[in-house]
């Protein structure tokens, strides 16, 4: 298998442990081609790519423009809030105004849960979702498994927690998904009022009590309090969800083992994490930002041959 | 499908050996030379002649391995899409000679895309190539090889099989084949 088997990347849920086993092949190559003197390679150089950005992004949008520029394409972007988006224009004939000037490719965040699905449908282009409200985050599964696949050397039988507002989360979503088709284990934590109602019929494990969750886990990936997407009060206070959710030092040290700590970002210091853990050793936090360009140069270039 | 035996295990060797000792000439001791050997199939023949060459004037010498997939012009214009090998370049290659090994020369275009992906790395003084196989008459742009192990003529529907112990085959031996036509 050396192909694809999607046209786009909509979400880790449509594509298969071959899919997922061939990109990580491809990004390992790329992550080779990104350490050299000479960071550009020409595969992509007669494709167009339009970053489309409905929702505030910084780490996941750059990451797209420099994989796409070091794939040598041509790169438009354009956010939201300074467009026509703001005139009353509907997503489907933004768009279609934006192919109509000859994309090939278009990467796109949105606020609204299946946007990417609907683009795909309608339009032509291959489409990379970027974050589809609290949905799927697929690029980011990828990079958070490649990340640990680098580390591990295999994700089979490994225990990986993700802590924190699973409620609003798409990453934790795509990485259950990206996970379990790659045979780890999964246990999702944090307080009941963030965990979706029906959570454990996806096949994983529920803890409450963050001291239960990393004493069973080899990987722990760490979640932000989405404060933007919480239209009510979840939980008393921020300090009240650090005391009892933050990691800290003095909590790890309790644990008789080591663990590995990721997380997406941005980070909230002293929210969900403290410093003295985001900045140790165990971090593979900028392992994950310098994955994150791997795995998109991947995906990008991969799906280009599929068009 | 027609086979044509046109190198056997025995005359292999005596190629080889004589590639080397072309190489030897010009380099000498190949302390401002590096080997490059082309992914996925011409690394097995730039580790033979690498182990010769380290034999024969006791010297190391500098070995990497060089994937041309990210630099090729036919992305997107192939049935059957290529999936990348690793690069592997642990020395500096800025004002050394380089010698490019590929099992087959065919259209020269793997040749092309080496040229380029090894720029990325620096600007090498010279650069020459060896190739095993020549098929002659075939070249779809300007490259010809400057150490050739054996010349042959081909057509388009013929395909040339190199199977080397190295890389798992069960002897040496480079084959001619006629393609059926389907």
């Amino acid at each position: 298998m050396s192909q694809l088997s999607q046209k786009h990347l909509l979400g880790i849920k449509d594509i298969n442990r071959k899919d997922i086993e061939l990109i990580f092949e491809t990004a390992n190559n790329f992550k080779e081609v990104i350490n050299r003197p000479i960071k550009k390679v020409p595969s992509l150089r007669d494709i167009t790519i339009a970053n489309i950005f409905f929702e505030n992004s910084t780490r996941t949008k750059l990451s797209f423009e420099l994989a796409e520029k070091r794939l040598s394409a041509d790169v438009v972007n354009f956010s939201s809030s300074n467009s026509s988006v703001k005139k009353g224009e509907t997503l489907l004939d933004t768009v279609n105004n934006i192919l109509a000037m000859k994309v090939d490719m278009v990467v796109m965040r949105h606020s609204s849960p299946g946007a990417a699905h609907f683009l795909a449908k309608n339009i032509k282009a291959n489409i990379v979702n970027a974050g589809d409200g609290t949905h799927e985050h697929p690029t980011q599964a990828l990079l958070d498994t490649f990340s640990i696949f680098q580390k591990f050397g295999s994700l089979e039988g490994l225990k990986v927690a993700i802590i924190g507002d699973i409620l609003h989360s798409r990453v934790a979503l795509s990485n259950i998904f990206a996970l379990q088709k790659l045979g780890a284990e999964v246990m999702v934590c944090g307080p009941n009022t963030l965990l979706p109602k029906f959570i454990s019929s996806l096949g994983v494990k529920v803890e409450l009590d963050v001291k239960k969750a990393l004493e069973w886990c080899d990987v722990a990936n760490v979640l932000r309090i989405q404060l933007e997407r919480q239209h009510i009060k979840y939980f008393p206070s921020l300090r009240e969800y650090s005391l009892y959710y933050g990691i800290n030092k003095k909590l790890l040290d309790s644990l008789n083992k080591e663990i590995t700590i990721m997380h997406p970002g941005p980070i909230n210091r002293g929210v969900e994490l403290n410093s003295d853990v985001a900045d140790s050793d165990h971090s593979l936090i900028l392992e994950q930002v310098e994955n994150g360009v791997a795995i998109r140069m991947a995906v990008l270039y991969l799906l280009a041959e599929n068009s | 499908m027609q086979k044509k035996l046109i190198l056997d295990s025995n005359l292999l060797n005596i190629t080889v050996n004589r590639l080397c000792q072309q190489l030897i000439e010009n380099h000498e001791d190949f302390q401002q030379t590096a080997i490059l050997g082309m992914q996925p199939r011409g690394i097995h023949l730039a580790g033979m002649i690498h182990n010769k060459l380290e034999e024969d004037t006791g010297k190391k010498i500098d070995l990497g391995y060089l994937d041309t997939t990210f630099f090729r012009d036919d992305f997107r214009r192939r049935g059957t899409p290529m999936v990348a090998n690793a690069t592997k370049m642990p020395f500096i290659i800025e004002d050394r000679k380089v010698i490019l090994i590929d099992d087959v020369l065919y259209t020269g275009r793997s040749v092309r895309a080496a040229l380029d992906a090894m720029i990325a790395f620096g600007r090498p003084s010279k650069v020459e190539l060896l190739v095993l196989v020549n098929r002659k008459y075939t070249r779809h742009l300007p490259i010809e090889p400057d150490y050739v192990g054996i010349d042959v003529n081909t057509i388009d529907t013929q395909k040339v099989l190199v199977e080397l112990e190295i890389s798992g085959g069960s002897k040496n031996k480079i084959w001619l084949i006629n393609k059926d036509n389907k």
